[in-house]
């Protein structure tokens, strides 16, 4: 927009200009928000769920040592973070990337206030995730048959069996159970999901005992308009309290995908630290929305997170310079270039 | 007290105002070919986007990508139903952009004082005061004028900008002739809850049905602050194929949001542009490859494995 070539010069620094300017700001409750947001019916305070260790990890090329691993986690256990998925009980045949989770889950510091949930694809993994010490697990069903098979080999129906098994284990050990929900708004292998499926297998896992869904728009061809439909076929099965979206970036629709469900009330929003995690299903093509853009988003409407996001802009620092690769976090890419173009 | 997207109505239709040409070349540091530019308008013209920002008529000592413009104002395939608009600084740009074929113009103000001074050397006041006799020009050859305006959620040197502010300068645009007022986040650190704040006081000033947005990406927020404009009533949005355009004031961060990413939302909306994706698409790749760079578009991203 217009013509700026001299002016460049005398650009304040950016990353000094932003702290200054409160864009990249501390939580809410010191900053004058733009708007209050029970004024727009926006909730006041969302749970941010990082999944940058978990999912995030698992969808990079580059396996990642324990240390390296272990030490992200620290950072992000520094942020304020409430909630970050740490590991996956997996086999390591499956997902080498997640072969070290003992020793992750073993390694970790466990900050009081911070949740540390792993996956767990059944009974199996779940002991031993126990026995590694986590306290919380989280299982992974999906709304298409064939995603379902293709991922995990079985149907829906026998997924949900695998899962009532851990579900029953984990409630006489008091153990919180999270469901995700793969393919909520579009299959890879179906192609259109319809909102009516996700509804019942969100209500079959919200049935046996999962305290949260967390409804994950797997290959993120998910638009507001299908949002706001599968959200509201959901909505009359599970209370919005127990929902959370799991929205990838694959598409650019991430952010205007999480808006349109915190405007219908979800409070719960998951999300990757420096946008980690590709998409298997689109060669070099991006995954998971990033932490940070997520976080300056709900900050500049005002809502409460409690996270620090220069905090997590550094976790995201961390991460990518370890794996060597460049951020996905449009935040983080804007406040950490230095100086001008030319 | 419900502002939630389920009360809110979206428009039925959508103008996409694409300035890739303009904007997003403008802001590319691999100066491009005459004959590129007009084969990259002339594709732009077979996707059904309705009106093209096609080049500036500014002195080429400060912008030289855009040195060429008399010769991509007559080298491009002018189709029936679509505009072509171009940037005009002053009188002189505008007599000379006329004398090359142009039919609509735009004028650029903006909604910080520091802003003004620091990229065309006079106050805000100073430059409507430019422009009126662009105006004035205008309406003699009855020629539309496009107004932007600006900052409007950010300011690279003064930071905040008020929403009253750019309701002011906004309104004294539309009140000078312009038919619209492009709202531009020149920096791209809009929310959608400045968004919000900002049309919620510039709408008192101006029809909506006058208003567009022109969003940067540079934060990743471009496409959450559209939605909130169209919530709001907004109709017309700008856009930039292939997210064509950096940003001067953040190295290496990215500018305009991608004109497929835009149309992608509002295909899932199911709001009408007339535009078609893959054509879109299409566009993007040729100028990407003749930038020899890769797009911005996580659309495009996405499809090329398709």
């Amino acid at each position: 927009m217009g013509t700026v070539p001299s002016a460049l010069k005398h650009c304040l620094s950016y990353q000094h200009l932003l702290k200054e300017q409160l864009w990249i700001a501390e939580p809410p409750a010191a900053a004058q928000p733009a708007q209050e947001p029970q004024a727009s019916g926006l909730p006041e305070y969302i749970k941010i769920v990082e999944v940058g260790p978990r999912d995030g990890l698992q969808n990079e090329k580059v396996i990642v040592p324990t240390d390296t691993k272990i030490e992200l986690i620290n950072q992000l256990s520094k942020t304020g973070l409430p909630a970050i998925e740490v590991t996956s009980f997996v086999s390591s045949k499956w997902v080498p990337q997640m072969a070290d989770h003992k020793e992750v889950m073993r390694g970790i510091e466990r900050h009081p206030g911070v949740q540390y949930p792993v996956l767990t694809p059944n009974l199996r993994g779940f002991n031993s995730a126990i026995a590694a010490g986590a306290t919380e697990v989280s299982v992974f069903g999906a709304a298409s048959e064939t995603f379902s098979k293709m991922n995990i080999n079985c149907s829906i129906e026998e997924s949900i069996e695998r899962f009532e098994e851990i579900t029953k284990s984990a409630r006489n050990m008091n153990i919180p159970v999270r469901g995700y929900v793969s393919c909520a708004l579009g299959c890879p292998y179906e192609g259109n999901i319809v909102p009516d499926k996700v509804a019942e297998v969100s209500k079959r896992l919200y049935s046996m005992g999962c305290y949260e869904i967390s409804l994950g728009d797997t290959i993120g061809v998910g638009t507001p308009g299908s949002m706001k439909k599968m959200l509201e076929a959901v909505m009359k099965e599970i209370p919005l309290s127990a929902l959370a979206v799991h929205c990838h970036d694959t598409y650019g629709q991430a952010l205007a995908n999480i808006l349109t469900a915190i405007q219908m009330g979800v409070a719960v929003v998951d999300s990757s630290v420096a946008g980690l995690g590709g998409c298997p299903y689109a060669k070099g093509a991006t995954g998971n929305v990033a932490t940070e853009d997520v976080i300056y988003m709900l900050n500049g409407l005002g809502i409460n997170t409690g996270v620090n996001l220069c905090a997590v802009m550094e976790a995201g620092n961390f991460i990518c310079t370890a794996l060597n690769k460049k951020t996905n976090s449009k935040v983080a890419q804007a406040s950490f270039s230095t100086g001008t173009t030319n | 007290r419900q502002v939630s997207c389920a009360a809110a109505a979206y428009p039925k239709r959508v103008k996409v105002v694409e300035v890739g040409p303009r904007d997003g070349l403008q802001n590319e540091k691999n100066v491009v070919p005459t004959a590129v530019k007009i084969d990259l308008i002339n594709m732009l013209s077979e996707t059904g986007l309705q009106v093209i920002e096609a080049t500036s008529f500014v002195s080429p000592k400060w912008v030289p990508q855009m040195a060429d413009h008399t010769e991509v104002m007559q080298g491009i395939n002018k189709l029936p139903g679509i505009s072509y608009p171009v940037l005009t600084p002053n009188l002189k740009g505008f007599q000379a952009a006329v004398a090359a074929g142009a039919k609509e113009v735009s004028i650029f103000g903006a909604a910080s004082e520091l802003f003004t001074k620091k990229n065309i050397n006079c106050s805000i006041e100073e430059s409507l005061e430019r422009f009126e006799e662009v105006m004035r020009a205008a309406r003699e050859a009855s020629i539309p004028v496009r107004g932007y305006v600006s900052c409007v959620l950010g300011c690279p040197y003064e930071g905040k900008i008020s929403a009253a502010k750019v309701a002011e300068v906004s309104k004294k645009m539309f009140s000078m002739g312009c038919y619209e007022i492009s709202l531009g986040d020149t920096i791209g650190v809009g929310t959608p809850g400045s968004m919000r704040e900002m049309l919620a006081a510039v709408v008192k000033e101006v029809p909506v049905g006058a208003l567009a947005v022109h969003c940067h990406d540079t934060y990743g927020q471009a496409l959450a602050n559209i939605l909130v404009a169209l919530q709001m009533g907004v109709s017309v949005v700008d856009a930039s194929v292939a997210g064509l355009g950096g940003c001067p004031y953040a190295r290496g961060a990215s500018g305009n949001v991608a004109t497929e990413d835009l149309v992608y939302m509002l295909n899932g909306l199911g709001i009408h542009t007339g535009v078609d994706l893959q054509k879109l698409m299409d566009t993007g790749t040729f100028i990407c490859n003749a930038l020899n760079r890769k797009t911005n578009s996580k659309v495009s991203q996405a499809s090329c494995r398709l």
